[in-house]
């Protein structure tokens, strides 16, 4: 699906990474673990071509083809979906329109709001005014909508009340059509409310990568791989996320970083 | 009553705001030519609906032309409970209304415009709404310029009397044939308690055309009004200050105006809201483009009594390196007790407004026209369908064009 190779980016100047490698499989998800201010949304906004990030080397292949160079909205119109942290707020465009531009129907943009507690703000412009929470909420509710073969989420949880980290576990599953409930009698509101079996998006391969401090996302969502970003450089590749994320909680990103994990193993 | 002295001495006293227009290059003219709407040329029709104007005045309730300074058209529909007539036939059916309300909001020697309109034979619109009689339909009326040269005056009278309501789209154009005219329109609007007054007012002018309008509109307790301006097309000048007079306990305002303004364009536009009793309420709200054209938004605020509340709200985007855009927002608290505020943001549209629609997968120019007409996206009470159909379309071949 993904594959980063050689990848170094600089923003206005600065450089951020450094020889990046990445590949990330269809059906796979990957996680980006890495302190503050290390370049994991870089990594992302890179993936995604958003303008400051300028690639120094490397190249960036999505589906076989070299996409480094190509215009964020092909990115997208290809199927790079993203949700970065801090969405602007768009004045007089609603919400609705959003979805819309986004590709849902009418139909699917009132029944998606629904599941996402949204139905209130559709008409309400785009992020103005929307808590932490709301946001996140407002970011999956689109992805819903774009369908994206690779989902990008950068930090998912920050600002997310408890209750609502599940609500946005389950939706960021149901994109990613990864891990059906398989509860019976379910219809299709649960899908998202309680990920049951009913995902009209099953049987696709569709990937993921994950900015998370936290992990409350690994809860939803089956992630295979870790990465740790430290210092502008990718390591610790393909860890299991759930041992990467308790060797940071003990020993802190440096001796996870350096492989010290693997060697208290 | 009107005095001649006082109005000649007016004739050369200068506007407050905007460039002083020299009218003697300006001279009356009434096109003898056309006598009845249809005698319009094909490209003023044209301009007359792009504000606002339907020639078959279905969806009307009244409908009142002007050319140049001849009443044109003054037609009820049939049972409709409104008046409506050229405001010099007015004067001589109705000397009790003229003591009441002919240049009672508007000083007729506020400046050299109120002044010289004063002094002619009074052309423009008469409407009186009786008390309790709430009209469905919206009644336009058109101010037609279509000499070279012309010097028009308009004088409107707006009386919406207690519990009355009332709808009015103002469309004023020009025909495309002419070039250089000046047009004055006064207004003096009566807004009585309970009453409630929409006034959606659309200009679509020629390059060279200076356009003087002075306003004052009086709300009694418990009444509202609803002022609408929309200018898009490419105008030489046009500057305006209409003042709302908040009069009566209760009584409440609402301002927006929408504003483009491409190369070749000036415009002064203000609004000033004095809430002179207790519990009054006015919001004054302004989003202007400029593509290269100059703009000034002045907007007052004034909070004379106590308990009032206003808010000011002025945003511009500048879509060109050429052209300016001056937003001027002033706050007069007179009392401990009121609370005014206003915003004001100009600037360009923010790249990562763009980035975030192109994530979604808009291009570039998609994105940018998406932002521009979100932007315009002002609520705008009391336009039929069909017009705010006509106002999106434009904005929408406007920001596809000019979008960057």
């Amino acid at each position: 699906m993904l594959r980063i190779e050689n990848l170094s980016v600089a923003v206005r100047g600065k450089q951020i990474l450094q020889n990046i490698n990445l590949h990330i499989a269809p059906g796979e998800v990957h996680v980006l673990f890495g302190p503050n201010g290390t370049g994991k949304s870089t990594l992302i906004g890179t993936i995604m071509g958003f303008d400051r990030y300028q690639v120094l080397e490397g190249k960036i292949y999505f589906k076989g083809q070299d996409i480094t160079d190509a215009p964020c909205y092909e990115r997208a119109k290809m199927g790079v979906g993203v949700m970065i942290q801090r969405p602007p707020t768009i004045r007089g465009l609603s919400l609705r329109q959003m979805i819309g531009i986004c590709g849902a129907t009418p139909e699917e943009t009132e029944k998606m709001a629904e599941w996402m507690g949204l139905s209130d703000f559709l008409d309400r412009s785009v992020n103005e005014g929307f808590s932490g929470g709301e946001l996140k909420r407002s970011e999956l509710l689109q992805l819903m909508a774009q369908k994206p073969d690779l989902l990008l989420l950068d930090e998912p949880e920050s600002g997310v009340d408890v209750e609502n980290i599940a609500l946005v576990g389950r939706a960021a599953n149901y994109i990613l059509n990864n891990e059906p409930c398989g509860g019976s009698g379910c219809d299709k509101p649960c899908c998202v409310q309680n990920a049951c079996g009913s995902n009209p998006l099953a049987g696709t391969k569709r990937s993921g990568l994950i900015i998370t401090h936290v992990g409350h996302i690994l809860k939803y969502v089956p992630a295979s791989h870790a990465h740790i970003l430290y210092q502008g450089t990718l390591t610790c590749p393909g860890g299991d996320p759930l041992d990467v994320l308790s060797c940071i909680s003990q020993s802190g990103y440096e001796t996870c970083a350096n492989g010290g994990c693997r060697r208290k193993k | 009553m009107k005095d001649t002295k006082v109005l000649q001495d007016a004739l050369q006293k200068k506007g407050a705001f905007g460039n002083d227009i020299d009218l003697q290059q300006y001279s009356d003219n009434n096109d003898v030519h056309i006598r009845t709407a249809e005698d319009l040329s094909a490209g003023g029709k044209e301009r007359m609906e792009r504000v606002g104007i339907e020639l078959d005045g279905k969806n009307r309730s009244a409908s009142f032309i002007q050319v140049d300074n001849a009443p044109l058209q003054a037609e009820v529909s049939v049972q409709t409970p409104l008046e409506l007539m050229n405001t010099g036939l007015a004067a001589k059916k109705y000397p009790e209304l003229v003591e009441k309300y002919w240049w009672k909001a508007v000083a007729p020697d506020m400046d050299k415009y109120t002044a010289i309109t004063a002094l002619e034979e009074e052309n423009g619109y008469f409407i009186r709404v009786k008390a309790g009689e709430k009209i469905k339909y919206p009644l336009q009326a058109c101010v037609f310029l279509s000499h070279e040269q012309q010097l028009q005056r308009v004088h409107n009278i707006v009386i919406v009397e207690e519990g009355a309501e009332l709808n009015i789209i103002s469309g004023c154009a020009s025909d495309p044939e002419v070039d250089k005219a000046v047009h004055l329109g006064i207004s003096e609007f009566y807004v009585g308690k309970n009453a409630k007054l929409t006034f959606t007012m659309i200009h679509s002018w020629g390059e060279n055309i200076a356009v003087r309008p002075r306003s004052v509109t009086i709300i009694e307790a418990g009444g509202q009004f609803i002022s609408n301006y929309v200018c898009m097309d490419r105008v030489k000048d046009v500057q305006m200050n209409p003042v709302t007079r908040l009069v009566g306990e209760g009584a409440v305002a609402r301002l927006n105006s929408i504003l483009v303004a491409p190369k070749g364009s000036h415009l002064d536009i203000g609004g000033k809201a004095i809430l002179e009793v207790p519990g009054t309420r006015a919001e004054i709200v302004t989003r202007t483009i400029s593509t290269g054209g100059e703009v000034i938004n002045r907007g007052t605020l004034s909070g004379n009594a106590e308990g009032v509340r206003a808010h000011l709200e002025c945003h511009g985007l500048m879509l060109s390196n050429e052209g300016y855009i001056s937003a001027i927002p002033q706050l007069d608290a007179f009392t401990g007790n009121a609370e005014m505020s206003h915003e004001a943001a100009v600037g360009r549209i923010a790249p990562e407004e763009i980035e975030y629609l192109m994530a979604r997968g808009l291009d570039e120019d998609e994105a940018t026209a998406t932002i521009v007409r979100g932007f315009l996206n002002v609520n705008i009470e009391g336009l039929p369908d069909s017009l705010a159909k006509k106002i999106s379309d434009t904005l929408d071949t406007f920001s596809l064009n000019k979008g960057m």
